[in-house]
């Protein structure tokens, strides 16, 4: 790994957002748009703040996955990618770059949720606020890691559009959202235990219930931090330099 | 390094066979590309050139024989800043400007940051280079791409259909910038699917459903043949193997 060449790609992929900012715009404010139509639909802040939680992770989750997925595609397809694959550059400071960029703009729409609803949709937490945006920070960075790895399988960007029932829609449907993980049935709640997106929407929920700081809590971030490394792993390794 | 590879050519490509999907795109080629030398690769459009040139790379996979460049084989790490590469189609990004494409891949290779407007004038964009891509038009796209190929210090340039869509000036001072590199000893490897472009160069690869039919020099191929310009020494030449 190369930090120079890896920075260099960051701040290339950032200067592409500074020149699409009705992108940005979407980027940032969907989340935030789709919970504040959510804190209108419960027409309460009791019920809102029982589900705010959990959509903390999977908005930012599936907006990212989307947006990356598409965007390596791009890179992927054309010839951009075959050029790089011709010179000094690492796989990894490709994919970490990618990682750090889409990392920064998750960042920002992750704060600006929180933001939106801890003061005007009435979001009550018991722990740490920081916590709360490091845990769905972690969770959009989780998303962009699975999208990465995601456009390796896409030969199209109709296909990487439909990745995204395929990687996302399960893991949100079984992450404790709609029922509790411990009410299912022995089978999907293995299928559960096994989505990375559950570990984050338990911290979530944890984090927003009480300000202890448990060895769970700790767990869940590590297991939610491994999957996402892991995703850029595997699409390091999927990305080749030799082609058909 | 160099002068372990004096002796042969700068590219040395010997019985290379290339499968794309089931079809065989390349039958045993074999082929020398001396150093300091402009050598085009000419024949009619989908007769295996971008293949042969992909594997000069070291981004195709291939099937058989072997490709010596810089005496090290194709795609070996040691040769990802001695290669220029410029793909058919422009291999930039379309969502940023002229220069912020070349500050980028020179990042990338390590190229001093005053390469970026020395490779413009070489192209002749002075006055575009904070145009966004996408608002080029064809043929200054193509030399954004041709550009990125320049920076750095490549001691072989692989350009695939550079002056494809440029007005007969611009082509002719391209011609002449491949001249004088190669004077200054950087081997260029030119393809073009338009047999006028054929007398411009030192030396000819005439290619045809993906094996070669010569490897010489313009003046000794029309006197081979017997021909007067270099579209009827093609001509003949794919007759005489017919007729074999």
């Amino acid at each position: 790994m190369n930090t120079s060449i890896l920075l260099a790609t960051t701040a290339r992929i950032l200067n592409q957002f500074r020149h699409d900012r009705r992108t940005v715009a979407l980027m940032i404010l969907m989340p935030s748009l789709l919970l504040i139509l959510l804190r209108f639909v419960f027409n309460s802040e009791a019920a809102f703040s029982r589900a705010a939680p959990a959509l903390l992770a999977v908005f930012p989750f599936a907006i990212m996955f989307i947006v990356t997925s598409i965007t390596t595609l791009r890179e992927r397809t054309t010839a951009t990618l075959e050029r790089l694959m011709t010179m000094p550059i690492g796989k990894l400071d490709l994919l970490f770059g990618y990682a750090l960029a889409f990392g920064v703009v998750a960042l920002v729409q992750v704060l600006v949720a929180v933001g939106i609803s801890l003061t005007w949709l009435g979001l009550e937490i018991g722990g740490s606020v920081w916590l709360l945006v490091v845990i769905a920070g972690l969770d959009a960075l989780l998303g962009t890691a699975l999208g990465l790895f995601a456009s390796a399988f896409a030969r199209t960007e109709f296909q990487a559009v439909q990745f995204m029932p395929l990687f996302v829609m399960p893991q949100v449907l079984l992450c404790g959202l709609f029922s509790p993980r411990e009410a299912m049935t022995p089978v999907l709640e293995w299928l559960s235990n096994i989505m990375p997106l559950s570990y984050a929407v338990d911290a979530l929920t944890a984090v927003t219930t009480s300000s202890d700081i448990t060895g769970e809590l700790v767990r869940n971030l590590a297991i939610v931090a491994a999957c996402g490394l892991l995703a850029l792993v595997l699409g390091a390794v999927t990305l080749r330099r030799r082609t058909p | 390094m160099t002068s372990s590879v004096t002796t042969s050519g700068a590219v040395e490509v010997t019985g290379l066979r290339v499968h794309r999907g089931k079809r065989l795109v390349l039958r045993d080629v074999s082929c020398s590309i001396p150093h300091g030398s402009v050598t085009g690769l000419l024949g009619p459009s989908g007769c295996g050139k971008t293949t042969l040139m992909r594997s000069v790379v070291g981004v195709q996979i291939v099937s058989g024989g072997s490709v010596s460049v810089l005496g090290a084989p194709a795609g070996n790490p040691s040769l990802r800043n001695r290669i220029g590469y410029a793909t058919q189609s422009p291999s930039v990004y379309a969502d940023l400007t002229v220069a912020e494409n070349l500050r980028y891949f020179c990042a990338v290779l390590r190229a001093p940051r005053s390469d970026v407007q020395r490779v413009i004038a070489e192209v002749g964009l002075g006055g575009h280079e904070s145009q966004l891509v996408s608002s080029l038009s064809g043929g200054e796209l193509s030399r954004t791409s041709l550009a990125v190929a320049l920076l750095g210090k490549p001691e072989l340039l692989v350009l695939d259909e550079p002056t494809v869509g440029l007005d007969p000036l611009l082509r002719d001072e391209l011609w002449t910038l491949f001249r004088s590199l190669a004077a200054r000893g950087v081997t260029l490897l030119v393809s073009s699917h338009v047999m006028d472009e054929a007398a411009r160069c030192e030396r000819l690869l005439l290619m045809r459903d993906g094996a070669l039919l010569a490897d010489d020099t313009p003046t000794s191929l029309l006197s081979l043949t017997g021909t007067g310009d270099l579209e009827q020494a093609f001509l003949s030449l794919v007759r005489a193997k017919e007729a074999a």
